[in-house]
């Protein structure tokens, strides 16, 4: 018999959206409700903390914002597949957001007359970026976790790996999860269910994102027969520090930083005369792209990566120091440069991935009792590509929405009990098949092989005999003998979880090139030099993988439109 | 359960810009997949990967190699945990001393505090007072380097004491008498000697140590503990 816990609610990720939708279920049906979070890091630790630029919010009519301009800016961002009816939604329930983080201690950045202030952001026509200095995803980590222990009733169980969910004819009853301190595995029974577990970057070693950020939750919903939608669109963000991939927001080119090639030449003015560098970022690094491969870029002599420059000289000591602070530690200590006296080496850098777990506007999957929310889910908001300060903000009206709409069906709901059987053939699956598994291959040589691939196959530019040879050299990969585990110990074993998160990278990447494969246009993130325009007679519509035996199989869904036509967009 | 301890060496290729978590990753992707290690983003933000490295409390990612007097770095699980395995210990009770001292924002009016249409009001010398005790990650190096752990494991810890005076200084908060209750005590503030072993290893300038001595300054004056009966600071009006 394997161990099994009740919940109300179970959440999995405890990012600013898990954390959120916590909050939110635990302060629903008079704080009656039981809600376990379930993550595979200690609770505060999500990647959520290091974003660092704003979170997108209209919280000045006065001075001449609207909801239609952010409305209109997320949807021509998105290069016209976001689903309009969504963002309309999630556009008028931001302002509300912010000022309850504000309410809960959040040390928003503020002006003169004491009211939250806000910046200058890629894509948007108005100043609309809520900051806290450049650590906006800490800060509201900080604020949600450190809320989230007023309330008994929300139980962490930190790092405890989530294997699988338990679905029972189409309904939600629970999750097996492996207690990594002691090595035992356990069955969680709950009437509502949340995969809140971020992005998928670590699919490519060129990325932002922390080492955690693994495709795991996917996998989970994948393997329960949820569609991932739009998984081929993956945002890379224009500049990443080389060689370690770490960000440097785009608050710094808000603030007044300007991307330069190897002549000296602020570049962007001949691709987005307008916006210049604060184009969307799809826009600019396509451009960054362009110089590199035209022989603009510079070479690091180190890392042998190419690149150009973000000179922040014209931002000023004095504001680099107020608003920006984060991001000179990080260049002076991972590059050794002060930003103040020198421009930054950068390169685009996978940073973000607008597909996932299909929801409808209220987050909810198309399994029963089953919510996501945050980057691991796809509404959809950001469609082809997310403008920068959405993703925190998209975090927490859906982590609301999840938790209220899993409270709210909790309450009425029955528990039932997970069968037994189906929990021993997940504990076999893992121990036997896996754990003492066979193998002659490095598992941690595979991961890199598997990051190697997408780097050079699915980046900012791709095309149809990359994609396809990326696909064949994938599926090999794949059947090699990997699956195996060296350490045999039961406490803290991340041997075993690693090669457990490698298998879902395996998936999800098969994923994002199967969808890119099939999509034969650009758009958005997506950009095929086969085919270089965006196809709205054939391809305005959402790609929906589904599991099957042989791999992904591909459905369409079509894009919702309310009252804003597709156009061409420029910057 | 004590087990027997030694220490593994292993040799890893230098490369230029390597901090001390990309080694330790490289031991253990090419020589030993069982070295236990907790990290993420490795970039000092989510505070996952504290140990000791060559005798002191640091982040793992970010300590570059080259930053260290000798080829040979010995690293350890952090002083002050108990261990798990290899360099990963138990956060358990220090997650537990953080929730003690009531970390979060503290309103008279809960309704208010859920329904909020608009913001409070607060300048940016009110953000100031206490946004540097706001940065703290969490990552326990302070715990770990404060003496006054290693003899009296029920001291609530600098961690937790400068969480407590981050919430007393935010101008929003109306819950000071509450926290001050919970650390004026044999075990909280007046256990400290003064070592600043805290303040010198965080690695994002915090400084639990004055925020301590401000806690204790702050307790002195609170209504009925001083004798001479002045008045108390307006901070403790909330």
């Amino acid at each position: 018999m394997v161990e099994t816990m009740t919940f109300d609610i179970a959440i999995v990720g405890s990012g600013i959206a898990g954390l959120r939708a916590a909050i939110e279920a635990a302060q629903s049906a008079n704080g009656k409700l039981s809600i376990a979070v379930i993550t595979k890091v200690q609770a505060m630790r999500s990647h959520s903390v290091s974003a660092e630029g704003g979170t997108a919010a209209v919280l000045y009519p006065d001075k001449g914002d609207t909801f239609e301009s952010h409305i209109y800016d997320t949807i021509k961002g998105s290069d016209f597949l976001a689903d309009q009816d969504a963002v309309e939604f999630f556009v008028r329930a931001m302002p509300a957001e912010i000022y309850r983080l504000e309410h809960w201690g959040m040390p928003w950045s503020r002006i003169e007359d004491g009211r939250i202030a806000q910046r200058n952001f890629g894509g948007y026509n108005f100043p609309r970026a809520t900051f806290a200095a450049d650590r906006v995803g800490f800060f509201e980590m900080q604020t949600l976790y450190d809320t989230t222990r007023k309330f008994d009733n929300i139980q962490f169980f930190q790092e405890w790996f989530a294997t699988s969910l338990i679905v029972d004819h189409g309904i939600f009853r629970g999750l097996t999860a492996i207690d990594m301190k002691t090595g035992s595995f356990h069955a969680f029974q709950a009437k509502a269910g949340i995969i809140a577990t971020g992005g998928a970057g670590r699919l490519y070693r060129f990325a932002t994102y922390g080492y955690s950020s693994t495709p795991d939750g996917l996998s989970l919903a994948y393997h329960a027969g949820a569609p991932i939608e739009d998984m081929e669109f993956v945002q890379f963000h224009p500049t990443g520090l080389i060689p370690s991939g770490i960000l440097i927001t785009e608050g710094a080119r808000g603030d007044g930083a300007i991307l330069l090639n190897n002549k000296g030449d602020r570049f962007m003015k001949k691709y987005a005369p307008e916006k210049l560098d604060l184009a969307s970022r799809d826009v600019v690094s396509r451009a960054i792209m362009t110089e590199i491969n035209e022989g603009r870029g510079l070479r690091d002599e180190v890392s042998g990566m190419d690149h150009v420059l973000l000179d922040l000289r014209p931002v000023g000591a004095e504001k680099i120091k107020a608003n920006l602070s984060g991001i000179r530690e990080i260049a002076i200590k991972f590059k050794g440069i002060d930003p103040i006296d020198e421009p930054l080496p950068v390169r685009p850098v996978c940073h973000y991935t607008m597909g996932g777990i299909r929801t409808n506007v209220k987050a909810e999957t198309q399994i029963a009792g089953l919510w996501s929310a945050g980057e691991a889910a796809c509404v959809s908001i950001n469609g082809a590509n997310r403008l920068g300060a959405n993703s925190t903000a998209e975090c927490l009206v859906f982590g609301a929405q999840s938790g209220a709409g899993a409270a709210s069906y909790a309450s009425g709901q029955a528990s039932h009990a997970p069968d037994q059987q189906v929990v021993e053939a997940e504990e076999k699956r893992l121990f036997d098949e896996i754990l003492h598994g066979s193998g002659s291959e490095n598992p941690y040589e595979a991961r890199t092989q598997v990051q190697t691939i997408m780097d050079t196959y699915a980046y900012v530019y791709r095309d149809g005999p990359g994609l396809t040879e990326g696909l064949k050299q994938l599926r090999t990969l794949h059947n090699t003998a990997f699956r195996h585990v060296d350490d045999q110990a039961k406490e803290y074993n991340s041997n075993f979880t690693d090669v457990l998160e490698l298998e879902s990278m395996f998936e999800v990447a098969e994923i994002v090139l199967a969808g890119g494969l099939a999509r034969t246009e650009s758009r958005g993130a997506h950009s095929r030099t086969d085919y270089p325009k965006r196809d709205d007679n054939k391809w305005l519509k959402h790609t929906l993988a589904y599991r099957d035996a042989e791999g992904p199989r591909i459905e369409y869904a079509p894009v919702t439109i309310t009252k804003y036509t597709p156009a061409e967009r420029h910057y | 359960m004590k087990s027997s301890r030694s220490y593994q060496e292993f040799d890893v290729p230098y490369e230029a810009g390597m901090t001390v978590l990309s080694a330790l990753l490289h031991a253990k992707e090419y020589s030993d997949h069982s070295i236990a290690i907790r990290y993420s983003c490795r970039m000092a933000s989510c505070g996952s990967c504290g140990m000791m490295i060559n005798g002191v409390p640091r982040l793992a990612c970010y300590t570059q190699v080259a930053e260290l007097p000798e080829a040979t770095i010995t690293v350890g699980p952090l002083d002050h945990y108990p261990l798990v395995r290899d360099l990963v210990t138990s956060f358990d009770g220090f997650f537990d001393k953080h929730r003690s001292v009531a970390p979060f924002l503290i309103r008279k009016d809960a309704i208010e505090q859920a329904t909020a249409t608009s913001e409070f009001a607060q300048s940016s010398r009110e953000l100031d007072e206490f946004l540097q005790f706001s940065y703290c990650i969490k990552c326990g190096l302070c715990n770990a380097a404060c003496p006054t752990m290693t003899n009296d494991p029920a001291f609530i810890g600098p961690q937790a004491l400068g969480q407590a005076y981050r919430y007393i200084a935010d101008s929003r908060d109306e819950g000071a008498m509450q926290r001050l209750g919970a650390v004026d005590s044999r075990h909280g503030i007046w256990r400290c000697h003064f070592a600043g072993s805290c303040s010198f290893v965080c690695p994002k300038g915090v400084d639990p140590a004055l925020a301590i001595q401000k806690l204790r300054w702050l307790t002195a004056s609170k209504p009925g503990s001083n004798k001479a009966g002045t008045k108390p600071l307006p901070i403790l009006t909330k």
